[in-house]
């Protein structure tokens, strides 16, 4: 059967970091912080959904993680996806781009008949928008970054709003093609109801008792997952030695500290402060 | 050494974008400690008319190709030619404009050549790594802005990085410099041009944050669309451009195109009057290297105060209009 595959992250919730979220020395203390579904993988899953259910293609999701990124996964089924993959082995820790981009490349190959693939434009943990891009080239599919729009589906083709930043392009592709999404391109809906109780037992199948095993699978209630091994990727290729970029440093950030001139909030500080403005940097209009 | 330079034009003005100026001038700035050489890389469908303005900012040589096909940003067919200019003339460090063109393009080059790429880079400097010889180290922030790493490629070549526009800084005055311009020798295969470009609309921006000596911008704390009115007021009295936060932009107060910081614009202007922003660190990582900050927000601890010069405790909707009375009346 035709496939759609939506690539989604759980990740860190970094627009709520609080002051626990920061070790001493400065680097991120992630157990600290929520972990969430990357909010623009959200807008990928709704597209899929929504061309999936146009096209009569199954919709899989596929996140590569620990073991605790199932939780995405359920909510992905909350949603509507049709199939979810877990991507996890310790030999995938600390990937960048290239080698996240090669495990993720290989998922694809592997489900088979994938007419098209869908990413966040970017992920709020790193924001490199690199990984949509990088699994397109190892896939040769034709690529559509920075999607604001779906304006057309059909059996051939869809049609597409990109924003080229300078521009906005209306663009037709074949397929296959992956596709990166904005946050702008629509409104993720909401966990169906009904699909939440089908699937709200669903796990990893080490979650489950060996006595609740059939029953789980008679549900679908195990999310499959891949090993290194399962998948016979090159481990050169994989994780840390898979990556060409090396953290060298982590520095969190500072306030520089300026001596600041406070001025009162009364008629004679603003004055005051006007003046300093003016006197400095300013042209006023005449 | 030698540092290539993807190099981007706006295609409905058929103008360079200033990233691709504010890139050559940097990795002049690098090459010219190690007496290297700075390349830039052009593919489209015709050169911008004022290509010469690379060689003014430290381009020693443009490789360039050209073709009608290549009107509209083709991703394959980008990713193609760029690495066989990349092959022929195996440069150390690649840069690329981290535009919606760039972040399109560099991945897949960057994949193809199973290479490093470092985005959004904020400080960019060469050193040596222990065995690695000569690298460049690669600062970016990370982590939603709150922590800024160094990255390094140790072991790949060539070393990639994007970089977002304004970030980079140009010089007042440029070289004076002939250009030299080569012909890239490729052929567009059928199989890389795999979009069909239906139109493409310009989109009008009246905001020019580069041109402006002065921004005023407002956050959360100006609590409505209505009371932006007074930060644009301010801004007239000053004849400054209008910059908002994420906060302000999420609310509704003013559209996206204001917004100033990780994920708007970058700007640096001589003035910059923040009012009713907190100071995040994604909104720093937009406006900090402004000459002078002031601050206007009800609360004294607020971050915001810890990078101004300038400041006054106190609610905007009652210290703007008497600002503005002021400004008024200084300027007679
Ligand atoms: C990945 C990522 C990228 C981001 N990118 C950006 C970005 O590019 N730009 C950006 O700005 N943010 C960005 N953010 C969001 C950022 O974290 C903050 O949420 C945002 O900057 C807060 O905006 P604010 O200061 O306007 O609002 P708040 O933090 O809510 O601050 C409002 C301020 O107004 C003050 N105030 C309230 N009433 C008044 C009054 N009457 N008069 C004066 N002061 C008043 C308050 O004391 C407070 O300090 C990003 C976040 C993430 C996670
Ligand atoms: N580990 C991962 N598992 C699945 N999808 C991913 C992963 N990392 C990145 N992606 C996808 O790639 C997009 C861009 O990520 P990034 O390049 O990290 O900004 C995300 O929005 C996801 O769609």
């Amino acid at each position: 059967m035709k496939k759609i595959v939506v690539l989604a992250k759980q990740v860190p919730d970094t627009a709520n970091v609080t002051g626990d979220a920061m070790k001493p020395d400065g680097t991120v203390n992630r157990a600290a912080l929520p972990a969430i579904f990357n909010p623009e993988d959200l807008n990928a899953l709704e597209m899929g959904l929504t061309i999936g259910e146009k096209l009569g293609f199954e919709v899989h999701v596929v996140t590569m993680g620990p073991p605790k990124a199932v939780e995405i996964l359920k909510h992905a089924l909350y949603m509507g996806a049709d199939r979810v993959w877990l991507i996890s082995d310790r030999r995938f820790a600390a990937a960048d781009t290239l080698a996240t981009s090669y495990v993720l490349a290989k998922a694809v190959e592997k489900l088979g008949d994938v007419q098209m693939v869908l990413a966040g434009r970017q992920a709020i943990d790193g924001d490199t928008a690199q990984v949509g891009p990088q699994v397109a080239e190892k896939i040769d599919f034709n690529q559509v970054t920075y999607v604001t729009e779906l304006k057309e589906i059909n059996s051939g083709h869809v049609v597409v709003e990109r924003d080229g930043e300078t521009r906005s392009e209306t663009i037709r592709t074949g397929f296959p093609v992956l596709l990166t999404v904005t946050a702008e391109a629509n409104t993720p809906r909401f966990a169906n109801a009904a699909r939440m109780l089908q699937f709200f037992r669903a796990g990893l199948e080490s979650d489950f008792q060996e006595e609740n095993l059939g029953d789980a699978k008679a549900n679908n209630w195990i999310v499959p997952t891949w090993t290194l091994d399962d998948m016979g990727l090159d481990p050169a290729r994989c994780g840390l030695n898979g990556s060409p970029t090396k953290v060298h440093k982590i520095k969190s950030i500072t306030l520089k500290g300026t001596d600041l001139q406070l001025f009162n909030r009364d008629k004679t500080g603003i004055q005051e402060m006007v003046r300093n403005i003016v006197k400095d940097y300013v042209e006023v209009e005449r | 050494m030698k540092t290539a330079v993807f190099v981007e034009k706006n295609p409905l003005t058929n103008r360079l974008r200033d990233v691709s100026m504010e890139l050559a001038w940097k990795a002049h700035s690098l090459m010219a400690e190690h007496s290297g050489e700075v390349v830039g890389l052009f593919v489209g469908d015709q050169l911008p008319e004022d290509t010469e303005r690379l060689f003014q900012y430290g381009m020693d040589r443009l490789i360039q190709f050209t073709s009608s096909e290549l009107n509209h940003l083709h991703s394959t067919a980008f990713k193609h030619i760029l690495k066989a200019m990349i092959e022929a003339e195996e440069p150390d460090f690649v840069l690329f404009g981290a535009t919606h063109t760039g972040r399109d393009v560099a991945p897949l080059v960057a994949s193809a050549m199973k290479t490093g790429l470092t985005a959004d880079c904020t400080q960019l400097y060469v050193d040596d790594f222990k065995d690695s010889g000569k690298i460049l180290y690669q600062v970016r922030p990370a982590f939603g802005g709150n922590i800024l790493a160094t990255i390094v490629t140790p072991e790949h070549r060539p070393i990639m990085s994007t970089v977002r526009e304004g970030v980079m800084l140009l010089p007042e005055k440029g070289l004076d410099r002939k250009p030299n311009i080569t012909t890239f020798d490729a052929t567009v295969q059928p199989e890389w041009i795999r979009s069909k470009f239906l139109s493409t609309v310009a989109k009008v921006s009246t905001i020019n944050f580069q041109a402006a000596n002065t921004v005023v911008a407002g956050g959360a704390g100006v609590g409505s669309r209505d009371n932006f009115k007074l930060v644009f007021d301010l801004a007239h009295a000053l004849g400054a451009e209008v910059g908002a936060s994420r906060a302000a932009v999420d609310f509704g107060f003013v559209d996206k195109e204001r917004q100033i910081g990780q994920t708007g614009s970058v700007v640096r202007p001589k003035l910059y009057i923040a009012c009713g922003i907190s100071g995040s660190v994604q909104h720093r990582a937009g406006m900090e290297d402004s000459a002078k900050i002031v601050a206007i927000n009800t609360d004294p601890q607020a971050p915001i105060f810890g990078i101004a010069h300038m400041g006054i405790v106190g609610d905007m909707k009652e210290v703007i209009p008497t600002m503005i009375k002021y400004l008024k009346e200084e300027a007679q």
